[in-house]
């Protein structure tokens, strides 16, 4: 059985445990580094036309708007775990708590999206219940 | 949960030395983040100056009933660094001839000094515009002593700044100990019940938030809408502004942010959200902090880092305004907490 780790090397004065880290999980042994989320700016550096417009983009989305700044963190970490990135959760549950918002309506938010995710899936036992009744006598 | 400060454990946190050290090695060190010198360098603020002092603030000594997680000041019942009446004599001559328009007691528990009241009573007679006690709220249900605390406010006019960092239970207790929800959301009743804290009053009651962990506050605006309402529905409690300070990494949150291996991820976050408007305002330009025994300093952070100002007037004693105001402030990395985002100080946002 293998055991996913996630590198700990925030540990200020412990050498040996960053150098362990350092050695052991290199970008061939990880996919998600959460170190990688600070450097998301730098996707602009090998396109700046496009990154910068999706950053202009993002950060105009969830400006206060029809729906206030709140609800669109509440949405963005429902959608975060549905399409399950790592980094928007971590980036979301931060931002929910710099606003206030308390864990348990983080919680509710989490479910509403996985109900929208399994009701995603049980719809398409409707597909199935007509493919079956087409296909039987 | 914590339960002594940093100097009753014999931290070695307790040394600001140490911090500063801190501060200033690691990711700063290693080049990964600027400096703040050369952060503010780029958009000409350096040296930071001062401007027109508005605010004179004491500390009138760190002991404390609280032993919160974040406390800057390493505050406590175990720390015996408490103002005497001989300080506070030479802190009222400057008071009665000051500049400043406000003046702003903090501590520790200001009121747990066996001199509070008579200093509050002489301060009061100096007729400044603003005056400030910073009130932790549970102090006001601690102790029989301390029960009439909120008329005797009311007698000095007294502008009470409580904090509260969360309305709901669970994060307020987390990080201010187990019942301060309870006792402060008591206390603050006291207080709307003789008109602190009401539209129109001119007994003035604010709030102050900060973040229950290694995150950073919110929009202030927004976070006093949602603190007014919840506190209005759930206990008819009403107050007048809520101001959203930063943590900042020193004493007892320095202590969490690296145990709790948020460190690096809090100072990013700070440099992050750096903004030079912020620079412009920061408290340490207008206002001058003096310590339990009467040292001064640009604030009361650099005051728990033992910085004293770069003046060749450092004490309350040899006091003189136009000296002091001509000054180089004294900045390191925690300077960063007071210029992310929308900016921070003890009167909240700065732009």
């Amino acid at each position: 059985m293998v055991v996913l780790t996630i590198p700990v090397n925030q540990g200020l004065g412990n050498d040996s445990l960053i150098k362990i880290s350092t050695k052991k999980y290199t970008m061939a042994n990880t996919y998600y580094d959460a170190a990688d989320l600070r450097k998301f700016g730098k996707i602009t550096d090998w396109s700046e036309e496009l990154g910068t417009k999706f950053f202009d983009y993002y950060g105009k989305v969830f400006e206060e708007g029809a729906l206030s700044a709140r609800e669109k963190s509440l949405i963005a970490l429902a959608v975060a775990h549905v399409v399950k990135c790592p980094y928007c959760i971590d980036a979301y549950t931060k931002d929910g708590l710099q606003k206030g918002i308390t864990k348990e309506e983080m919680m509710e938010a989490v479910h509403a999206g996985a109900a929208i995710e399994s009701g995603a899936t049980l719809v398409h036992g409707v597909q199935m219940m007509n493919k079956y009744n087409k296909l039987s006598m | 949960m914590v339960t002594k400060s940093l100097h009753a454990r014999h931290d070695e946190l307790a040394e600001t030395n140490k911090q500063l050290k801190i501060l200033n090695g690691g990711i700063f060190a290693e080049g990964e983040l600027p400096y703040f010198k050369d952060k503010i360098g780029n958009t000409g603020h350096f040296p930071l100056k001062p401007k027109k002092l508005e605010i004179l603030q004491i500390n009138v000594g760190y002991m404390c009933n609280q032993i919160c997680e974040h406390c800057h000041v390493d505050a406590g019942p175990d720390r015996k660094e408490i103002m005497t009446r001989e300080t506070m004599q030479l802190c009222l001559e400057v008071i009665r001839n000051t500049g400043a328009h406000t003046l702003d007691l903090t501590g520790g528990a200001p009121e747990m000094n066996p001199n509070f009241r008579w200093f509050v009573e002489e301060a009061a007679k100096a007729g400044i515009q603003d005056f400030i006690v910073r009130s932790n709220l549970t102090i006001i249900r601690a102790n029989g002593k301390y029960r009439d605390l909120p008329e005797f406010f009311k007698k000095h006019n007294v502008h009470v700044v409580s904090s509260m960092p969360h309305y709901t239970k669970g994060k307020t207790d987390k990080q201010r100990g187990d019942g301060v929800f309870d006792k402060s959301i008591k206390a603050l009743q006291d207080l709307n019940a003789i008109g602190y804290g009401l539209p129109n009053s001119d007994l003035q009651l604010d709030l102050v938030y900060n973040p229950s962990g290694a995150f950073l506050p919110g929009d202030q605006v927004a976070m006093e809408n949602d603190f007014k309402k919840a506190l209005k529905e759930d206990f008819d409690i009403q107050f007048h502004n809520l101001f959203a300070i930063t943590n900042l990494p020193i004493a007892r949150f320095l202590d969490y942010l690296i145990a709790s291996e948020n460190y690096e991820d809090y100072m990013y976050a700070l440099v992050e959200a750096y903004n030079p408007s912020a620079v412009e305002n920061v408290m340490c330009t207008n206002t001058i902090s003096v310590s339990w025994d009467g040292w001064l300093y640009d604030c009361d952070f650099n005051q728990m880092l033992d910085l004293k100002v770069t003046s060749k007037i450092n004490h309350i004693k040899d006091y003189n305004e136009d000296i002091l105001n001509d000054r180089n402030i004294i900045i390191s990395q925690h300077c960063y907490g007071c210029t992310a985002g929308a900016g921070s100080s003890c009167q909240g946002s700065v732009t």
